[in-house]
């Protein structure tokens, strides 16, 4: 008896994601990343009702190298999580379900979300942050 | 034929008995913290580069203060549904699944308190 060919799971470690899954999964990640670093927020909050000088210390960790470019990456995706955010929202409501109006939208959120950042950290040097 | 009863139908709060409470109230924080995050992102670019008495008045500010415990509350609130999700759809031991669960929701409690009460002592002068 002829075995039935069922269809197979993608093989991970091989599988092309498409661009649509990878979109997806990076919602989850950057949910998962910003969940963790509402820590910083907490000490940022914590270090501003404690005083001067923890603000100061606050301040120095945020303004250096490693403390930078933890923000950037953050501030990513946050606006990342923002931006594909709405557009989980539209589909909620049954719009942009269709794949081609979706992989417009998935690039939409992508250039949407690295344009905001930019803006934000012109916007952060001219406001004369980590002076 | 369904083999749920009538008043299961009515009710309609599914096998997790809660019905779309999870899903609903995940939603509502989303929609709430569209407008609330673009206001957290400008109000640090506005607080960044300014010494403290200037950084700690603009955070004390009534409406800023409210907003920051809006924010507070919507942030915690959608990081433990997201978590909860993730981890649900993750972790398939048992004991392992719980424990995170329980870990994550008193942790996004804990958070949001010392956050808000923060906020408080910043608004308050405390």
């Amino acid at each position: 008896m002829q075995p039935v060919e069922r269809p197979l799971s993608p093989h991970l470690q091989i599988y092309r994601l498409p661009m649509l899954a990878l979109l997806s999964i990076t919602h989850r990640a950057t949910g998962v990343a910003l969940s963790a670093a509402t820590v910083l927020l907490v000490y940022w909050l914590m270090a501003l009702a404690a005083g001067p000088e923890s603000y100061a210390t606050a301040q120095s960790i945020f303004g250096s190298v490693p403390g930078l470019l933890v923000l950037f990456g953050l501030s990513w995706a946050l606006f990342y999580h923002l931006c594909n955010g709405i557009r989980h929202l539209a589909w909620d409501i049954g719009y942009g379900l269709e794949v081609e109006t979706a992989d417009a939208t998935g690039w939409m959120v992508v250039i949407a979300s690295v344009v905001m950042t930019l803006v934000t950290w012109t916007l952060a040097f001219m406001m004369g942050g980590f002076a | 034929m369904s083999m749920r009863s009538p008043l299961a139908h009515v009710r309609g709060l599914g096998s997790a008995k809660e019905g779309t409470h999870h899903f609903w109230w995940q939603r509502v924080t989303a929609i709430a913290l569209v407008p609330l995050t673009i206001w957290f992102v400008a109000i640090v670019i506005a607080v960044i580069g300014a010494d403290y008495e200037t950084a700690r008045a603009t955070i004390a500010h009534p409406v800023s203060a409210a907003m920051m415990l809006a924010f507070i509350a919507a942030t915690f609130h959608h990081a433990q549904s997201g978590l909860q999700v993730v981890i649900e759809d993750y972790i398939h031991i048992e004991w392992l699944k719980i424990t995170l669960l329980l870990t994550v929701k008193f942790l996004a409690v804990i958070f949001g308190l010392l956050s808000a009460l923060a906020v408080v002592r910043i608004a308050v002068g405390g």
